[in-house]
């Protein structure tokens, strides 16, 4: 982990990666008056790099598709999805059948929800059944439970009889224990406070030892930048930028893209000022930039002509008027 | 203003949440109530609303007490608003129920004319928020009790929703009291802070 921090992004990218995604992009058939069929792209020319040892947050406003990129990685889409573009794991195409042998297994989700526990199953054994080393598995079940701080007859109490935070660390010693190299948390700390949070984030934090890699899926930049190395900002289906950790400081001078600035600064501890308008709808369809009806900056350039990812200063961003 | 008096709660007989819990609120006053999850915060705006009874004590709102003949003058919007629309309705319908709304109060809002004919489903958390905040600040409400009304958005759509609210709160002068666990949120938004844990503490 410290170490990886060091290194900038530039050089990391010769790393092998864990995971790599490639102008990835996922519509939905939709019906229109009658029986006319049209597709919305929820998600456009999707990017991302996962190293081993690496924290990635993937942060956007809620309806901004991000929880269907966990889904899609997972391959745990509803059967109507189209899916474009390319992904890799360990450097080797990600195809669905490859998906449904490895899901589980090197590649592990914390879901959203405490209620993904089985309601009918002792935690302890539903922790078990996801360690494939069936011989030892009470003993890494056991070490699990101690490293996250729950207490010792955890193992026999049932998903009612915990509180939500136990829950939810039970749900992380589920891929605390699984073989997985790749753990995608989509949204693990929903609205907890200060103190829950930075427990919950230390734990989650725990995971990325051993050369694991992680997706962590939020909406709070707060819990984002105290665990991501590297933030990739999601707005209206597409990356904007994919920053470093240490780029938000200050007004967000360091920030590449004009949303991630207006993102950093509308925070309470920051400029708490709101950006005027709407998030796109999921589908809509810009001719332009995708951030241009909002953007501060726009020009009618922008109007007119889609940016490309751009390499800026160790980060990635889409935005003609990024400065280096 | 709203006075709450000495109230006491408790789920069951036996493990009390809180006791002789006391505040007030004047109107055009923003007040701020932090506190960590579980402590007793969400219940206790949902007596200050009406929706639960205290099992000791009073809610006294501008000298009438629980239950009100008309309208209530207090208002409640949660976390979660997604949990309060009938999912089953369009959006049009689901702001019919509470009343006329001019369309100027709606843009003030932010709430898009296209979103009327859609369901619940079809918005996004914010979106749904506002919905909330337009049904909830009816011309009769006096106060409005927040209670982490925008925890589940991004910052963006946070900063937005509470430009709107707080330039409503200051328009009409109405009392509100902003319950958080976010420290920054109420530093900025409230003129005056109080720890839930000290209210419970002073028994």
């Amino acid at each position: 982990m410290e170490k990886l921090k060091k290194i900038p992004f530039s050089e990391t990218k010769e790393m092998k990666s864990l995971l790599e995604v490639k102008d990835f992009s996922l519509s939905f058939p939709q019906y229109k008056k009658g029986f006319r069929e049209s597709y919305i792209e929820v998600i456009k020319d999707f990017e991302l790099t996962i190293h081993p040892g690496e924290i990635v947050a993937v942060v956007g406003s809620s309806g901004s598709g991000k929880s269907l990129l966990a889904d899609s990685l997972l391959g745990i889409l509803p059967e109507n999805a189209e899916i474009k573009g390319k992904i890799y794991f360990e450097g080797v195409a990600l195809t669905a059948k490859r998906q449904q042998q490895i899901r589980g297994k090197e590649i592990s989700l914390i879901p959203q929800s405490v209620m993904a526990l089985d309601p009918l199953m002792k935690t302890g054994q539903q922790v078990q059944s996801s360690i494939q080393n069936k011989k030892e598995k009470k003993r890494i079940q056991k070490e699990a439970f101690q490293k996250l701080g729950l207490p010792k007859d955890t193992h026999k109490k049932y998903p009612f009889e915990l509180s939500g935070g136990m829950a939810r660390r039970v749900l992380i010693a589920t891929a605390m224990v699984s073989e997985a190299k790749l753990i995608i948390a989509d949204e693990p700390t929903p609205g907890l406070d200060e103190q829950a949070l930075e427990e919950t984030l230390t734990h989650i934090k725990q995971l990325s030892e051993n050369d694991r890699g992680m997706m962590f899926i939020t909406h709070d930049i707060h819990a984002a930048l105290k665990i991501a190395d590297r933030i990739a900002v999601f707005y209206g289906g597409e990356t904007v930028e994919i920053a470093n950790n240490e780029d938000f400081l200050g007004k967000g001078e360091n920030l590449r893209h004009p949303y991630t600035k207006a993102l950093w600064r509308a925070l309470p501890e920051n400029d708490f000022k709101a950006l005027k308008g709407n998030q796109p709808e999921a589908g809509e369809v810009f001719p332009g930039c995708v951030f241009e009806p909002r953007c501060p900056i726009a020009t009618d350039f922008c109007k007119k002509n889609k940016p490309k990812s751009a390499m800026v200063n160790n980060g990635i961003v889409r935005c003609f008027y990024a400065e280096s | 203003m709203l006075k709450v008096n000495n109230i006491s709660f408790g789920y069951n007989s036996e493990h009390g949440v809180f006791k002789d819990i006391s505040l007030s609120l004047k109107p055009g006053e923003i007040l701020g109530l932090y506190g960590k999850s579980g402590i007793g915060k969400t219940t206790f705006a949902k007596i200050i609303a009406g929706y639960l009874k205290p099992d000791t004590g009073s809610v006294v709102v501008d000298g009438e007490t629980y239950p009100f003949k008309r309208r209530n003058p207090v208002q409640l919007i949660g976390q979660h608003p997604e949990n309060t629309i009938n999912p089953r309705w369009q959006m049009n319908q689901v702001l019919g129920e509470s009343g006329v709304f001019s369309d100027e109060f709606l843009r003030e809002l932010g709430i898009s004319n296209e979103w009327m004919h859609r369901f619940p489903s079809q918005l996004s958390g914010g979106e749904l928020q506002r919905f909330c905040l337009a049904r909830a600040l009816v011309p009769e409400t006096k106060y409005l009790i927040a209670d982490e009304m925008t925890t589940m958005l991004d910052a963006i759509t946070k900063a937005q929703i509470w430009e709107t609210v707080l330039q409503l709160i200051k328009q009409r002068q109405l009392g509100m009291l902003v319950i958080s666990h976010e420290f920054p949120l109420l530093k900025r938004t409230c003129h005056r802070i109080l720890d839930f844990e000290d209210l419970l503490g002073k028994n």
